[in-house]
């Protein structure tokens, strides 16, 4: 018997599924074309109205909501409630022009939060469980969002942000933590930390939730062995809400989509046509009871497949595979979303060539980002101060924009690999 | 007063340092003074060669990041305390060093130190109220 957070929803019938999506998507409809101009405009110019919208089997009638509209109607052209509606934002790292601002109502917080707990209980969290948040707190939605999950289950919960590893492990040892929710690379560099000092007896841990970044099932596999516990991916992005948004289960063979909050679709990425379960293609979102900032039919850009087979853990809601890849040039570095374009905007600001290269890897189970930048006439000086202080500078302005630390490689000019004249900007060296 | 100095972006690995010493003895190069600053990544590599003019424009037409900075060379005696005295004087009037290294030249039972200092004209100042003159270019047999 598996543990649910609310199981009259978890383990609902797919015709009661259905028909809270016919009516949530009917009302959600109706909600933007009120409430958002944006949207309303983007209905008009397909000449679609709430009118043609009956069910779910109309949504593809709806345009697609892309980054690039985000952008556009920075900060407020999305928002579909009264600012003074709104309790909550959080948000993704980057520049202002990629930056996702979302909003939330209370019950937005509190819808989210429930899919948190889901995720929780689904490991097997109960009240009894110590639970041990990893994520960073703050604007990015990882340590809020199970932070608010696990007080919903009731665990005794330790809001330890990310970093500081020793301090991590000595809350983890003297409190006895049960339950751990962080990126999986940090929990494998917890592992390791945990062996190095022989405290492999004083853990406790029986489950994580691991998510905001790619990792492999020999990964899993790997921290899985070294800790002794189970490890559980969890999906989200800010846009739609933030972690939860899909969850393993005991079965661990993909995340179960919290549908009663999110209709998913796979489209071809090219032509935007909607493909059926099985077949690989672009993840796509649509929030049906998200009040403050709804997103219809969003394009994640995760490439994945959706599977409507039954789960032996009881759970009626359809599951994704992890993302396999990106239908456009965002990588992940350390759980944080980093466009190439972002470093490209720094470079230029700070008086560097455009010419560079952007070198992910994995190191320790860490993610390491390193920018190459071609030395130039205009940059170089005599004294060797001035160039590291420019560096200094640059690497500084890189963590503004970016939010995790970015290595600066100064080379040699021409040196940066180019292949039929156009220069490779990502070399992502981590195997996951 | 002051002598051209090439300098010459690095990166730190190895051949990198071969590389140019290659190009400047093809073209007859001869060098009188080199010094490396580096960090861990890269590194600059400073020179006086006998034809800066010519080094530079080999240099350049080999796609090489450089720039050209005057130095003050001063010359000391080559005996214990020669460099030190020096440097006293350099102490004791507030003028500061860059960075500073030496030349192959000797000649005269002296030493020859090449100075990078930002006061060139008060560093010039203060040897000339102890009665001294940096080398020129001529006495260096510098073109």
């Amino acid at each position: 018997m598996s543990n649910y957070y609310q199981p009259e929803i978890e383990t609902a019938s797919r015709e009661q599924i259905l028909q809270w999506q016919n009516e949530r998507l009917v009302n959600q409809i109706k909600h933007v074309w009120d409430n958002v101009p944006y949207y309303r405009k983007k209905m008009e110019e397909k000449g679609v109205t709430p009118d043609d919208i009956k069910g779910v089997d109309d949504l593809k009638k709806l345009p697609f909501l892309t980054k690039d509209d985000l952008r556009e109607a920075y900060p407020y052209g999305l928002l579909a409630k009264p600012l003074s509606e709104c309790v909550r934002i959080q948000s993704t790292s980057g520049t202002t022009g990629k930056r996702v601002v979302a909003f939330y109502t209370q019950n937005d917080i509190d819808l989210w939060e429930d899919c948190c707990a889901r995720a929780i209980m689904a490991v097997g969290g109960t009240k009894e469980d110590v639970c041990h948040v990893s994520y960073g707190y703050g604007l990015f939605t990882g340590g809020p969002g199970l932070n608010g999950g696990s007080h919903k289950v009731g665990c005794l919960t330790l809001p330890m942000s990310s970093g500081n590893t020793e301090r991590q492990l000595q809350f983890m040892t003297d409190l006895g933590s049960t339950i751990i929710c962080c990126t999986p690379s940090y929990a494998a560099y917890l592992a390791e930390s945990i062996y190095e000092q022989g405290l492999q007896d004083k853990i406790k841990l029986k489950a994580g939730i691991f998510g905001a970044e790619a990792w492999s099932e020999d990964m899993r596999r790997d921290i899985e062995n070294k800790l002794h516990m189970k490890a559980y991916d969890i999906y989200g992005l800010t846009e739609i809400s933030g972690p939860g948004v899909s969850f393993e289960c005991e079965e661990q063979t993909g995340m179960h989509i919290n549908e009663d909050h999110f209709i998913a679709e796979i489209i071809n990425p090219d032509t935007g046509e909607v493909l059926p379960y099985g077949e690989k293609g672009e993840l796509v979102f649509t929030c049906i009871t998200k009040e403050a900032f709804p997103m219809i039919r969003y394009r994640t850009r995760d490439i994945c497949v959706l599977t409507n087979e039954k789960c032996s853990c009881g759970r009626t809601f359809i599951k994704m595979c992890k993302p396999m890849g990106r239908s456009d040039d965002m990588l992940i570095v350390k759980g944080v979303n980093v466009f190439p374009s972002q470093i490209e905007t720094v470079l230029i600001q700070q008086g560097y060539p455009a010419n560079y290269q952007i070198v992910v890897d994995r190191v320790n189970n860490s993610d390491t980002l390193e920018v190459l930048v071609e030395m130039t006439p205009e940059i170089f000086s005599d004294s060797l101060g001035k160039i590291t202080e420019m560096e200094k500078s640059l690497v500084a302005e890189l963590k503004a924009m970016l939010g995790i630390y970015a290595k600066v490689k100064l080379v040699a000019p021409k040196t940066i690999a180019r292949s039929e004249g156009k220069a490779v900007r990502v070399i992502d060296k981590r195997k996951i | 007063m002051s002598v051209n100095q090439i300098s010459i972006f690095l990166e730190n690995k190895t051949g990198q340092l071969a590389e140019i010493t290659g190009l400047l003895a093809e073209n007859h190069i001869n060098l009188r003074a080199i010094s490396i600053a580096e960090t861990a990544d890269y590194g600059v590599l400073r020179i006086i060669a006998d034809d800066a003019e010519k080094a530079t424009s080999v240099l350049l037409s080999h796609g090489n990041i450089l720039s050209m900075t005057p130095v003050t060379v001063v010359a000391v005696e080559d005996k214990p305390a020669g460099l030190s005295e020096l440097l006293s004087l350099l102490s004791d009037g507030d003028v500061a060093i860059e960075y500073m290294y030496s030349l192959f030249t000797h000649q005269n039972g002296k030493a020859y130190m090449v100075f990078r200092i930002a006061e060139e004209e008060a560093f010039v100042k203060l040897l000339a109220s102890h009665g001294l003159t940096p080398a020129t270019a001529e006495e260096l047999n510098l073109k």
